[in-house]
């Protein structure tokens, strides 16, 4: 079914996939501000989505103004408009997270999940009841490097 | 029955308006908890009003009055009141819960001068969702709560909150794009966010198009619902919030998601192409959750461990796709918001008499807190599906439902049912024996429990075993909302009434558009000829 003529501009369609890489990439840091900055280019890549979706550029949606036949479809413009504010709003709060963290921590980075360090560390200690004899030689298992590698992200002085 | 549809928008507008008022009263602690009481109570009211409305069909309401696909509509069917009530409930209790906690703690200061505004704003998104019409409205409900939880999540801003919040709002921002990404597609191929004309539409797009854009919407709703490979957020996130916004979060939030998740599949992707696949989902999430509830030493982790795994059994309903397995699925998703919070509730007061949730450092709580190891006893067996509590009637219904589709793999997800029950019951009696029976390892500090906090507390469990004496009939409501939800034209002639249009006023479909036409052109065609186009920019 043809619904509407979805050719949709190149250029636009390149800017999104920019934004959506750069964006994903960027999620991925450790550091939260690179992560904020990850989130505000999806963000950004999701409203030109949207442009997109609207179909064909055309004029101002307003009676009176524009042939009806001319307009462009102003709904994804309204609804990019509430995701803009949404994720205006976001934005601050992730990046007073970031500056919270920074005042606790002085770092932002994410930080792993405690508990987890401990069961890691339970396991380390647990390794020898059940590795066979061979294995002891070993000075280090596997869990114990694991624990210690981990411990990089250990709580600094507040 | 329609003078009654001003009931509609209700549970939204009024926790808004009461948090601005209690924002605004922000000096007079006093005042913000008996509006924010008030609201709470009035929306549980409102809630119960229209389980009796919509039992006789949806009651649905225009926003501004512009008609259905045109304008933004709250559509309030049975299953929608039935989580809005069975929400409201929940939330109001944990609101005292709160007030006791917080009068027992006699911090009137900073923290709770925010808590009451934040706490109505989750309030206002959790009804938004539920009753939303479209999808972007959809996506407003889910940014509106998840704001209010990333607040809340985060009160106070000491280092072990900011740390797991973190993860949480990043992960939550992550599938909100996802979301809106899902959207901004969904209006490309369709020319339509509305679900009714949506439910119309979709079947005739290209299959492999609308397969891409329900895998899309479930990857979002399935990060929000904690579904197995997506659930890894969830139980770092939870356990480090105050005792009763991990409640609320561990009732509702993940629901909000599962609500989702069976709103589209019942009302949009009725093709069932999926359903195969959420059958492995329900089975991985139940037993991967209870196996992590298994190893957990810590009352409030295991606890956040049996919430993942038992959003399995919800899943497992919706992937059934029969009445018996949806209506059983509704059944529990209400079940399990009431036990889960009020076992988060419970371990709350653990938390205050044992001075810990470690299960190490716990113990002999039954001795010096015999009312305490009652309250966690009673939703801890209902949660294991002990009969003849309603855990065990929901969990009956689903293996039922299971057994009725009669296929290899039902049967196998009839089995990892079963099993998980019996872990969740292994897991429960662990902490049970831990915390109430061992001997404690170092004296437990003096404490006493106050009556305010138990006093909810008490309340919950009691809607707990309430629901198991109200059984029959909410299971036969359960069961009606899963018929009206098989066939999804209840719905579509619900919302789009019999000419294709709602009952407000929009004058767009005339061909020839008047000064007074709204400036939507792209819905101009009705929605049974999708091929004539639907935006003038494609047309022309």
């Amino acid at each position: 079914m043809d619904l509407i003529d979805m050719s949709p501009n190149l250029l636009l369609v390149v800017a999104i996939g920019v934004l959506f890489t750069t964006g994903v990439y960027l999620l991925l840091e450790r550091s939260l501000t690179r992560v904020l900055i990850g989130f505000i280019l999806l963000g950004n890549g999701a409203n030109l989505l949207f442009l997109v979706a609207g179909g064909r550029a055309g004029g101002a949606p307003l009676i009176g103004e524009t042939d009806p036949a001319d307009m462009s479809d102003p709904l994804p413009q309204a609804m990019v408009l509430t995701a803009i504010v949404i994720t205006l709003a976001l934005t601050a709060f992730v990046l007073a997270m970031a500056y919270r963290s920074w005042q606790l921590h002085g770092h932002d980075e994410v930080q792993d999940d405690l508990e987890d360090k401990r069961i890691v560390r339970l396991a380390a200690k647990n390794a020898p009841l059940y590795n066979d004899t061979d294995a002891e030689e070993d000075s280090e298992s596997i869990d114990e490097q694991a624990a210690e590698a981990r411990d990089e992200t250990e709580r600094g002085t507040p | 029955m329609s003078e009654y549809t001003w009931l509609v928008p209700l549970p939204v507008v009024m926790p808004l308006f009461a948090a601005g008022l209690t924002l605004a009263l922000y000096r007079h602690p006093r005042a913000q908890r008996v509006i924010s009481v008030v609201a709470l109570s009035l929306m549980v009211a409102v809630g119960v009003g229209l389980l009796f409305l919509a039992d006789s069909g949806p009651v649905v309401v225009d926003i501004g009055g512009w008609a259905a696909p045109v304008g933004i509509d709250l559509v309030a069917d049975r299953l929608s009141s039935l989580m809005l009530t069975v929400s409201s409930v929940v939330m109001l209790c944990v609101l005292l819960y709160s007030l006791g906690q917080g009068i027992t703690d006699g911090d009137e200061a900073a923290p709770v001068s925010i808590y009451h505004p934040t706490y109505l704003v989750l309030a206002a998104g959790v009804s938004n969702a539920f009753l939303a019409g479209d999808l972007f409205n959809l996506y407003v409900g889910f940014e509106i709560l998840l704001a209010a939880s990333y607040v809340l999540l985060t009160l106070g801003g000491t280092g072990e909150r900011i740390r797991a919040g973190s993860i949480y709002v990043i992960v939550a921002l992550l599938s909100s794009i996802i979301f809106l990404v899902a959207i901004a597609l969904v209006y490309a191929a369709t020319g339509t966010v509305n679900m009714a004309q949506l439910a119309q539409r979709l079947p005739e797009i290209d299959p492999g198009v609308a397969l891409v854009l329900q895998l899309l919407l479930l990857l979002a709703f399935g990060i929000k619902a904690a579904i197995f490979p997506l659930s890894a957020w969830l139980p770092d996130s939870y356990p480090t919030a105050p005792a009763p916004v991990t409640a609320v979060f561990a009732g509702l939030l993940t629901k909000v998601g599962v609500y989702a998740i069976m709103r589209t599949q019942t009302l949009l992707f009725t093709d069932g192409r999926l359903d195969t696949l959420l059958m492995w989902l329900a089975l991985a999430t139940m037993v991967i959750g209870i196996l992590g509830a298994v190893a957990q030493n810590d009352i409030k982790r295991l606890l956040s461990f049996t919430l993942v795994s038992h959003i399995g059994y919800m899943l497992f309903g919706i992937a059934l796709a029969s009445q018996a397995g949806l209506g059983a699925s509704i059944f529990y998703v209400a079940h399990h918001i009431t036990v889960q919070t009020t076992l988060f509730l419970v371990v709350g007061l653990v938390e205050r008499r044992g001075g810990s949730t470690s299960l190490e450092r716990l113990g002999g709580l039954a001795k010096i807190a015999p009312g305490l190891a009652i309250l966690f006893f009673i939703p801890a067996m209902n949660l294991a599906g002990i009969p003849p509590l309603s855990g065990f009637l929901g969990k009956v219904g689903l293996l039922e439902a299971g057994v009725e589709q009669g296929t290899a793999l039902a049967y196998t997800l009839v089995v990892g049912s079963v099993v998980t029950s019996l872990l969740t019951l292994y897991a429960i009696v662990k902490a049970w024996n831990k915390a109430f029976w061992q001997t404690p390892p170092e004296p437990l500090p003096e404490a006493t429990l106050p009556r305010t906090m138990v006093g909810p507390t008490t309340a919950l469990v009691a809607v707990g075993l309430l629901l198991t004496v109200v059984a029959g009939p909410l299971y036969g409501y359960a069961d009606r909302a899963a018929a009206t939800m098989q066939d999804n034209s209840n719905y579509i002639d619900a919302v789009l009434g019999e000419d294709g249009r709602g009952e407000g006023d929009s004058t767009d479909s005339v061909p020839n558009p008047g000064i007074d036409n709204t400036p939507v052109p792209s819905q101009s065609s009705s929605p049974d000829d999708g091929s004539t186009g639907t935006t003038d920019g494609g047309d022309s």
